[in-house]
């Protein structure tokens, strides 16, 4: 089948050797952050040091997972930010004032999760509802309930923060602070979810549907696919990652403001091209997300564990590191595509 | 709303006129509030304060109408600024420009058209605009924070910094406080921002301890960030080691202090409040007969465990 051929690259035909470039792209630029951070400062991978970065990791990496299918299917989400913001203080409200009723026990956070849970399908439906029946551009719709869900956060905070009530946040804490076999809780979420999205990415009907769309719309509606169905699908489990990175984000801190989750979809968007994702649609790679949404954790971390580069050049550093990051993989396959012609 | 308002206080100044019995002036006196739209909670206490400000003077000088309008950024804020002079006829304005460099013409403009101008925190950018001026003290915040240090600690003690957004503001308190604490033996062992933020508080205290294993004392010195801090320290295990001190006078951190909290022991003010400070100087410059032209620079005061009571605001968002 030509579903693809406008990118010049068939996701089957093609041989193994491809793919195997892409992905060892950013695992090779994980691992040569790896070597500089831990010949920067030991620390970088002291026992606790790589914990931290793994559960901190957890949130963007939960979003971004959701994020590879919405790029895949050639769609955006700019809202995932500002809607975990908005779910976390939604979370925090419903659960404050159903202490009185319901005490604060764990009834109480299942009632918190769920409301996330409905609260996050949700939005992406109405996210993708708006993309594919409205016939509005992703990146106009979802730049307009950025901005609505952090307007609705700031109002609900009063303009100030939204702190979760002190005896739930105890009962609730263990979420993001406990751990299961050395591994804390977060970093399990994400585990579960990325094993999840690869299964449903590459080893189902579904995720070749999503590639087929990013390839070429119309020969995928031609093809007999449901384009809007499958599409709206994506933002859906988009709202389900932010749900869930919600969800283990509120018991952190306890608290959610108007600056909760600022940038985060830009985060997002960047760990999913880092790994090795097409942004333009067509091709996508859970794997690589992780590794990407690692990537740019570690990179935040090493800038805190040195010294030696100024503070005001942090920014730099990033985007340094992000660019080069991506041309690992793109100047290979390049010269690979090049050779070939 | 604000027309509402205007209308009550026409009603009331025309009821005074009635029973003939003047406050201080028989004219009525329109004052101008503009200030940023909350997107921070500091922001959103100094709103909070705004508005109880105005309530409470308009309800002391029934002659003076306070029409009080927030903007989103600043060539709104310019906009505000256009209509309270246009459609209000301000006789005085209270300003907390968003900018300087964009707000001194905008500010200027009013001031051509008679009005007293009482400018709040931020100044502009060419002096001897404003007639009053409000602002709370940064370099003292920094200096205060560093004398409470070298109370605690003495030669050979560490300490790390968490900084705020790379601003002027963040400076100044910083070199405020290295050039207090220089000297002292005190070790700095290494600042990085955290950009008066929860979340970046606590990544960034993860990775200080990560990094060190001594650390004495924290100073964050915004609250939001000593919140994170504390988390942080609470995961670790490493509480008991060190104090952290932040700034501002967040409601949360007051009640702490009150309540005798050790590991965040003191808080030094950058109130909120301010504007309401702001709003008072303004309002005595037409019930007063003394003058009030000049610079307010308010104290960085320390809160303690002693006057946190005068501090504590349950009812502000901040």
């Amino acid at each position: 089948m030509t579903v693809s051929a406008h990118e010049g690259e068939k996701p089957k035909a093609r041989s193994r050797f491809k793919l195997d470039v892409r992905t060892l792209g950013p695992a090779a630029a994980l691992i040569l952050l790896c070597i500089v951070g831990f010949a920067l400062n030991p620390a970088f991978l002291s026992e606790g040091n790589v914990i931290n970065l793994l559960t901190r990791s957890a949130f963007i990496g939960i979003i971004a997972i959701g994020a590879t299918f919405v790029i895949t299917a050639g769609g955006i989400d700019l809202s995932v930010g500002s809607m975990a913001a908005v779910i976390a203080g939604v979370m925090i409200i419903a659960m404050n004032s159903a202490v009185e009723s319901m005490g604060t026990g764990v009834p109480t956070i299942l009632l918190g999760c769920g409301l996330s849970l409905i609260l996050g399908i949700g939005a992406g439906w109405l996210n993708g509802v708006m993309t594919t029946r409205g016939k509005i551009e992703a990146f106009i719709v979802t730049l307009g309930t950025m901005g609505i869900y952090r307007s609705l956060v700031t109002y609900f905070a009063n303009g100030g923060t939204l702190a979760l009530d002190f005896d739930i946040r105890n009962t609730y804490r263990p979420v993001y602070y406990d751990s299961f076999f050395g591994l804390p809780v977060p970093v399990w979420v994400f585990a579960v979810v990325a094993i999840a999205g690869w299964v449903l990415l590459n080893r189902t009907a579904f995720g070749r549907y999503c590639m087929a769309i990013g390839s070429n719309e119309a020969v995928a509606r031609y093809s007999a696919i449901n384009v809007d169905r499958v599409k709206t699908m994506t933002y859906v489990i988009q709202g389900l990652c932010v749900s869930l990175a919600t969800i283990i984000y509120v018991p952190r801190l306890g608290s959610a403001s108007s600056t909760t989750g600022v940038l985060w979809e830009l985060e997002a968007i960047a760990a999913v091209i880092i790994g090795g994702t097409i942004l333009k649609g067509g091709y996508g790679r859970i794997g690589g997300t992780v590794i990407g949404a690692l990537i740019l954790t570690a990179i935040g971390n090493i800038l805190n564990l040195t010294d030696i580069i100024s503070n005001y050049l942090n920014g730099a550093m990033q985007g340094v590191i992000i660019i080069a990051a991506v041309w690992l993989q793109r100047g290979d396959f390049s010269r690979f595509r090049r050779a070939k012609k | 709303m604000n027309l509402s308002r205007t209308l009550g206080a026409v009603a009331l100044g025309g009821l005074m006129a009635v029973s003939g019995a003047a406050v201080a002036q028989d004219e009525q006196i329109t004052i101008g509030v503009s200030i940023p739209t909350p997107t921070h909670a500091w922001a959103s206490g100094m709103n909070w304060h705004a508005e109880q400000a105005a309530a409470r003077i308009e309800a002391t000088y029934p002659n003076i109408d306070i029409v009080l309008v927030t903007s989103p950024d600043p060539s709104a804020q310019a906009s505000a600024l256009e209509d309270l002079v246009s459609v209000h006829q301000i006789d005085a304005l209270v300003v907390l420009p968003f900018e300087s460099e964009p707000l001194t013409d905008p500010v200027l403009n009013v001031k051509n058209s008679g009005a007293f101008i009482t400018v709040v925190d931020r100044g502009l950018s060419q002096p001897g605009i404003e007639d009053v001026y409000v602002a709370g003290n940064n370099p003292q915040l920094g200096q205060a924070s560093a004398e409470y240090f070298k109370t605690r600690l003495g030669d050979g003690d560490n300490i790390v910094i968490l900084r705020g957004i790379p601003t002027v503001i963040d400076t100044e308190r910083f070199d405020a406080f290295m050039a207090e604490i220089e000297g002292s033996g005190i070790n700095v062992l290494d600042d990085e921002h955290a950009n008066w933020n929860r979340d970046d508080g606590f990544e960034v205290m993860q990775d200080f301890l990560s990094r060190f294993p001594d650390i004495d004392g924290v100073w964050a010195q915004d609250d939001d960030i000593a919140i994170g801090v504390v988390e942080a320290l609470r995961q670790a295990g490493r509480e008991d080691e060190m104090f952290v001190v932040g700034g501002a006078g967040m409601k949360e951190i007051i009640r702490g202090i009150m309540d005798g909290d050790e590991l965040i022991p003191i808080d030094v003010l950058y109130p909120p409040a301010m504007i309401a400070t702001a709003m008072d100087v303004t309002v005595q410059k037409f019930v007063s007969n003394g003058p009030v032209e000049g610079r307010y620079i308010l104290g960085a005061t320390v809160v303690t465990q002693e006057n946190a009571a005068n501090f504590y605001f349950p009812d502000s968002p901040f």
